[in-house]
């Protein structure tokens, strides 16, 4: 079959994340420097530009690419750092940056012409007018789309957008428009559009009960969990509240994105790549599910009509997951 | 200080929303957002309605712009938004790229709170391509807005969100119809039920947020007149009140009397009180968590 291979784009919090990544199979892996530039300023991740440097390197011997994030959106006394930051992921020879604020892709697309500019699904692109205002102004050349469209609506952007598209396949599942989101900062004054993250680890409390755990995000209470099930992390959108008199998740159950079924689909649509969600999460994670969907991704890509998801890939992939269970998210209708 | 009127969050009944903005011709406030910016789905009024309410409010002497959708997804909705763009007689608050794509260069636009602007040089970028106007996101606190209004474009008007449930969030998927059980396609237009959308409580019972269809928002009430002084002194041109169901004749009232200097603050938030129906918050603006609520300006 002649059509290109679906490229597959894993995330890395660290070094060693980044060589598992690599050496599992992935086309590209993206990291974000050790500040507020990226959304997933969590304590303890992301690089140094001494381990860009290394990680870059490590990923150039085997032929992969890297990609920067930088996709917060700089306040003015940050803006600075942010455009340093470019200075640095030029100079180190980042394959693309990942941005979404519209000054930063100025100022990337005026004073790095030759760089490669993706639009970060922060940028909150999901119809072709918007995403032609971006490649018309800064010249970008692939589109990260936000989870909120269906995959008719994905295959009819590859045919209009003019840039390459990449789609989330697999992680925690962000219900809301990616960009368009301030619950986080509503009850913490952080969110990831200002400050890169989303229910920040400072403002979260356990409080064991007679009956349970307790979860709570700066003296909210998200959720309340019983002896004999899982605790998840207070995110708002996944908690459990009261509306009507029902206790629910009354936004989005936590669940996870798992594109694996619908592969060939996505190969069909002309996709260029697929991006697994969690530069936060553990180095056995990128592993497992870097090998999982290298293989799927192959697979697929030898045989798209005949192929399909191995039960012990789903298995395997689910146990990673939130909630242990997974969905198509936005890109089955019904879903929404 | 000029007052607004933001666009209806919610989904009210055709009628409602006639006898809303009859009600407004003759009320203080300056200018009217007029349209629809959460769900495509709702509609109760076409373009034409919201052209003939538009016309009556011009002639009643108020400024009149219209406001488009804030998530847009499908060609159907992209057609809206260009019918939208290209009228002739009003300009366009654009709360998605794809507004400020179709007006750029051919029209002044209005840079609406959910478009993504968080310095002076993305600011300034969109004044170069026709903004006049810009609705500052509500996340962005007082001393980031005045750093970010150092550099301020010549001839741009700043405006903020200073009265009504925030809105947070967006999402493909309707959490209203959720509450019902009910998936998006079959939403039966459940939200238009609601006039003020659907409380969502903690489950130690603390209102927290309200859901409207595809958007969560605050269950507390932004209130920023006991800033009145700051927004003042950071040149702020006009204030935002978002339309509630009870109450916005008076709500308007109110603040106009704030403004025109014959109503202390202390009077006014004591006044608002009754409007706030989950209480009210004040903390973006103070650059901390946006459900707060300072001391110092609950009157």
């Amino acid at each position: 079959m002649n059509r290109k291979p679906v490229e597959l784009i894993c995330p890395a919090g660290n070094l060693p994340a980044l060589r598992t990544a690599v050496d599992n199979g992935a086309d590209a892996v993206y990291i974000g420097f050790r500040n507020n530039t990226n959304a997933r300023n969590f304590p303890g991740l992301n690089f140094s530009r001494d381990e860009a440097v290394k990680g870059i390197e490590y990923a150039r011997q085997a032929g992969k690419k890297v990609f920067l994030a930088l996709n917060t959106y700089p306040v003015p006394q940050r803006w600075k750092e942010a455009a340093d930051s470019i200075d640095i992921a030029a100079a180190i020879g980042a394959d693309a940056l990942i941005l979404a604020d519209l000054s930063l892709l100025e100022y990337a697309s005026s004073t790095y012409p030759g760089l490669r500019l993706h639009l970060s699904v922060q940028g909150s692109a999901t119809n072709r007018n918007a995403i032609a205002f971006y490649r018309e102004k800064f010249g970008i050349q692939r589109v990260v789309l936000p989870r909120v469209l269906s995959l008719g609506q994905v295959a009819r952007l590859v045919q209009t957008a003019g840039v390459e598209i990449e789609v989330f396949g697999y992680g925690g599942l962000c219900v809301m428009a990616e960009g368009r989101c301030s619950l986080s900062s509503y009850v913490t004054a952080e969110s990831p559009n200002s400050a890169g993250v989303c229910s920040p680890a400072h403002a979260v409390r356990w409080q064991e009960t007679a009956s349970g755990t307790d979860s709570y995000l700066n003296g909210v209470l998200i959720n309340t969990f019983s002896t004999d099930e899982a605790a998840s992390y207070p995110t708002i959108c996944k908690g459990r509240f009261m509306v009507n008199g029902t206790i629910y998740h009354a936004i989005e159950e936590p669940t996870c994105l798992n594109l694996l079924e619908i592969l060939p689909e996505i190969a069909r649509a002309g996709i260029t790549a697929i991006k697994v969600e969690g530069r936060q999460r553990s180095r056995a994670y990128v592993a497992t599910v870097t090998r999982i969907l290298r293989a799927a991704l192959d697979a697929c890509h030898q045989d798209p009509d005949v192929f399909s998801a191995k039960a012990e890939w789903i298995n395997q992939l689910n146990q990673l997951a939130e909630g242990n269970c997974h969905t198509l998210g936005a890109y089955h209708r019904p879903w929404q | 200080m000029k007052i607004s009127i933001g666009p209806i969050q919610y989904f009210w009944k055709r009628d409602w929303v006639f006898a809303f903005y009859e009600s407004l011709q003759d009320s203080p406030a300056d200018t009217i957002y007029l349209g629809e910016t959460v769900c495509s789905k709702r509609r109760e009024l076409d373009l034409g309605d919201w052209l003939d309410i538009a016309g009556s409010l011009r002639k009643a002497g108020k400024e009149v712009i219209l406001s488009s959708l804030s998530l847009i997804e499908s060609e159907s909705e992209l057609s809206s938004l260009q019918r939208i763009t290209s009228n002739a007689d009003y300009a366009v608050e654009a709360n998605d790229m794809a507004a400020i794509q179709l007006l750029s260069g051919r029209k002044k636009f209005v840079i609406g709170p959910h478009i993504n602007i968080y310095n002076q040089h993305s600011l300034r970028l969109l004044s170069l391509v026709g903004a006049s106007r810009w609705v500052v996101p509500m996340e962005i606190g007082q001393h980031i807005l005045g750093d970010i209004l150092q550099q301020r474009p010549q001839e741009m008007q700043v405006e903020v969100f200073a009265f009504g449930r925030l809105p947070l969030a967006f999402s493909a998927r309707c959490f209203s119809a959720r509450a019902h059980n009910r998936g998006k396609d079959e939403c039966g237009f459940i939200c238009g039920e609601h006039t003020d959308g659907i409380l969502l409580n903690t489950q130690d019972n603390q209102p927290f947020l309200q859901i409207n269809g595809i958007q969560i928002q605050s269950a507390a009430t932004c209130n920023l007149i006991g800033h009145y002084e700051e927004l003042v002194s950071r040149g702020i041109d006009i204030l935002r009140l978002s339309p509630q169901f009870e109450g916005m004749p008076e709500i308007i009232r109110i603040l106009r009397q704030v403004a025109d200097g014959l109503l202390d603050i202390p009077t006014a938030m004591q006044q608002l009180l009754p409007f706030q129906t989950h209480g009210s918050c004040d903390g973006y603006w103070n650059g901390v968590p946006g459900m707060h609520q300072s001391s110092a300006a609950t009157g």
